[in-house]
């Protein structure tokens, strides 16, 4: 009968009780239960998605296909050419137009140049003074930083085909590029008579490695490059090209704004040598991509010195490039339902923490857990779970569904490599689930849902407006987007900044300063931080 | 109750009773209850506090460097915190009534007011006068602090930016009219408050409302018909118009009328919460 008393008292049941698991249950169940908050996550998903489709639906192209019924992307017209990029070999829509002299490379073989001058015709710098057409009153020497000329390499002379170049730039000194996207640095400095630069591509089955020299003889390797599938005859010679001349102007009220206007570039070669089996024995003069650069560019041949003008570029295209009534699209632009998701999510995560206070159900909780911080941590855990689960499906749907129905409404969508996806998909669910985690930090500490839930909506979407759609200077905006939560939204960025090509890369064209985790990270400390805090206060204060 | 007692028959004393909860009666029932919390008092500093802050921040950001042409509407720009002062005001106005239903406060509001439109028309005044009074001082600081900063960053007179100043119709107009902007703002807060009584889903209700509309106009602006529809009628896109002083002859929907698509939706949220109110138990 003694021993029945004692009974009761049961240890190792309430030690089970007390455990991390038994508390993540108990949360698990609360908001598993609460049938506001399970609808609330389903509206954070659906307007995530749905928003996101709503804007790939209503966007539409001036070449929208009249044919249409197939679904597929039937550009049809004079006015879907701009649109329709060619595709370079890691799949990525290019630009690929220059002056090429060339002759065909039968197996391995190299060949050497020396540039003796770089030179070009910059358009007016005021475009709106422009009194007749691209006449030589219009425009002035000079030339943009990207301006190229040199060594190429290329498996054929049709755009997006993949190569190797050696080259001069107006202001990035010697470069070796290949295949569009990859960049690499050789010696610094700009080329003149007085301080010419030697060049030489070498060719070794699929290998391509570049060279370059300030007298001719002692060389330094810049790169080697590995070209799948180069064909073992390839065209070899001489190019120039150069980029449009970009005016950004400081606008207000509308951010900075780009537009751009063809230039040109000169490069006179000297000393043209080569190696290994060239079976045409003339050279030829082709205007790659033509269509498209309005046909500025020509050589000459006097002895052994070619002078070769070009315009256009060789080079990756920036998304966003697109004009008016032609658009083009990324994945980020699905996304955009993501904004109002992220409210719905806020809502909910904050009421995950302050329901409790507001029905004293808080003081039942932290009986139950007297470890407060573990309560917290089991919150954290649910709602992060929860709105990442939701914020996944929300963002793939968007992605996949986006995608599709933009392709079928004629806009041009930037392909994305399928880890670009993954990320931005990824990216997005989590950003929601951090953003949940930062809300129910807030609404410890404050304890009041309405200011909770506005503080966290301020400080996460408001300074995103206040950088992308606002009177603040471009610099303003990049400060705003690197320091508040709002950093996080770089996450969405599908696409990429190249920094050899010249754009516009502010807020307002879609560029946010940090790199992709970098801004995520940004927000994580927040939460981290904000979570901190809740441990504390949750701790000190009585419930 | 003492004058129901005096005259003396009962059938009188019932139509005296709803008589004394008028419309008076409800403002100061009101009045003593913002009167008596710290919230609103507290909110209205930081209305304020953060409107001119912000304003004076943005400002401080813009630069004119010399020999450069700026076409920045300086009024606008220093009037950039009502962005942010909105969402102060939206906590406030929504706490006017959410606050009652948390509490379970409303109840008693009910009864001792039977005429439930009554007591929202007195809440709606009461938060729509003390947000336009706040509000003036704080778009006040917001012009004040336009003037003392913009002359330093190269927005002279003798450029074209005039001194920022109240006696110019335009300013005067841009920043009467954020102080309605505000107003309307805390009457459109109320009636979705009303509407969906719980505080943080009416918050998210009202900010969702205001701030996703810029960015939903920039995605779909590859469609002139659908971002310039959003532009007239969304109620931040809309109202902010107010605050244009250059050109005007671009702008979606002209200031004025801007300023109206937002009271309409300020009149279409009170109404709907008063209906509501009405028809649902409390």
């Amino acid at each position: 009968m003694t021993a029945g008393t004692v009974t009761p008292y049961r240890p190792g049941e309430q030690a089970g009780r007390d455990g991390f698991a038994q508390v993540l249950h108990a949360e698990w169940t609360k908001f598993r239960t609460v049938r506001g908050w399970v609808i609330g996550t389903v509206v954070a998903a659906l307007v995530t998605a749905g928003i996101g489709l709503l804007a790939a639906g209503t966007t539409t192209s001036s070449c929208q296909s009249t044919s249409g019924s197939s679904g597929g992307p039937t550009r049809t017209g004079s006015a879907c050419a701009a649109a329709a990029f060619p595709v370079g070999p890691g799949g990525v829509p290019v630009d690929d137009s220059f002056y090429f002299v060339r002759q065909p490379l039968t197996g391995n073989g190299s060949i050497t140049v020396q540039v003796t001058s770089f030179t070009g015709l910059l358009p007016p710098a005021n475009p709106n003074i422009q009194s007749g057409p691209n006449g030589p009153a219009d425009t002035r020497p000079g030339l943009v930083p990207w301006a190229k000329a040199g060594l190429i390499i290329k498996n054929g002379t049709s755009q997006g085909s993949a190569y190797a170049a050696m080259m001069v730039t107006a202001d990035h000194g010697v470069r070796m590029q290949d295949n569009y996207t990859n960049d690499t640095a050789g010696q610094p400095g700009a080329v003149s008579p007085a301080s010419p630069r030697w060049l030489r591509l070498t060719r070794s089955g699929d290998t391509i490695t570049g060279y370059d020299s300030a007298d001719g003889t002692h060389w330094t390797q810049v790169g080697t490059v590995h070209l799948a599938g180069l064909s073992s005859t390839v065209q070899a010679g001489l190019f120039a090209t150069s980029p449009a001349y970009t005016v950004v102007s400081q606008g207000f009220g509308g951010g900075s704004n780009g537009s751009s206007l063809p230039s040109q570039a000169t490069a006179v070669f000297d000393h043209v040598s080569r190696s290994g089996t060239w079976p045409g024995g003339t050279w030829t003069g082709d205007y790659i991509g033509a269509g498209d650069a309005s046909g500025i560019g020509g050589y000459h041949q006097a002895g052994g010195r070619f002078t070769v003008t070009g315009s256009g570029d060789i080079a990756p295209v920036i998304a966003g490039s697109g004009n008016e009534g032609d658009p083009d699209s990324t994945l980020t632009d699905y996304l955009a339902g993501t904004f109002a998701g992220l409210i719905a999510v806020i809502v909910v995560a904050t009421m995950f923490i302050t329901a409790e206070y507001r029905r004293g159900l808080i003081r039942i909780t932290l009986t139950a857990s007297p470890r407060r911080g573990r309560v917290l941590a089991a919150k954290a855990l649910v709602i992060g779970s929860v709105t990442f689960v939701a914020g996944l499906v929300a963002a793939a749907a968007a992605v996949i569904f986006g995608a599709q129905l933009s392709r079928h409404k004629g806009t041009y969508v930037f392909p994305a490599s399928w880890a670009t996806e993954l990320r931005v998909i990824a990216g997005t669910a989590a950003l929601l689930a951090v953003a949940a985690v930062l809300a129910l930090a807030l609404g410890t500490v404050l304890r009041r849902s309405a200011a909770a839930v506005a503080l966290v909506i301020v400080v996460i979407v408001l300074p995103y407006i206040m950088g992308v759609a606002s009177v603040l200077p471009a610099s303003a905006s990049e400060w705003l987007l690197r320091i508040t939560p709002a950093a996080a939204f770089a996450i969405l960025q599908a696409a990429p900044q190249y920094p050899q090509v010249t754009a516009v890369y502010t807020p307002t064209s879609g560029y946010l300063p940090l790199a992709p985790w970098a801004g995520l990270a940004v927000l994580c400390a927040y939460a981290a931080l904000a979570l901190s805090l809740a441990v504390v206060l949750l701790r000190r204060r009585d419930a | 109750m003492s004058q129901a007692l005096h005259a003396g028959q009962p059938g009188l004393s019932v139509v005296r009773r709803v008589k004394v909860a008028g419309m008076r009666d409800a403002l100061h029932a009101e009045w003593t209850k913002l009167r008596t919390m710290s919230g609103p008092a507290w909110l209205l500093a930081g209305l304020i506090v953060l409107t001119v802050a912000v304003s004076a921040a943005a400002t401080a950001a813009v630069r004119c460097p010399a020999g450069t042409a700026c076409s920045v509407d300086t009024t606008k720009l220093s009037l950039t915190g009502i962005e942010f002062g909105q969402a102060v005001v939206a906590i406030l106005a929504v706490l006017a009534i959410s606050g009652e239903y948390s509490t379970g406060m409303i109840r008693l509001t009910l009864t001792a007011m039977p005429r439930r439109s009554a007591v929202l028309a007195a809440k709606a005044v009461l938060v729509a006068g003390l947000v336009l009074a706040v509000g003036a001082i704080a778009v006040g600081g917001s012009v004040l602090a336009g003037r003392i900063i913009l002359p330093g960053h190269g927005f002279t007179a003798a450029r074209g930016f005039p001194l920022e100043s109240l006696a110019d119709g335009p300013t005067l107009r841009a920043a009467a009219g954020s102080v309605l902007y505000l107003a309307l703002i805390a009457l459109l807060s109320l009636g979705i408050a009303t509407v969906v009584r719980d505080s943080a889903v009416a918050v998210g209700v009202v900010l969702g409302l205001l701030y996703l509309s810029p960015i939903i106009i920039s995605v779909v602006a590859g469609d002139p018909v659908w971002s310039h529809r959003l532009e007239r009628y969304a109620p931040m896109s809309a109202g902010l118009t107010i605050q244009d002083t250059t050109g005007l002859r671009g702008l979606p929907i002209s200031p004025w009328g801007g300023l109206g698509v937002l009271a309409a939706w300020a009149a279409g949220a009170l109404l709907t919460g008063g209906l509501m109110l009405r028809w649902r138990d409390a």
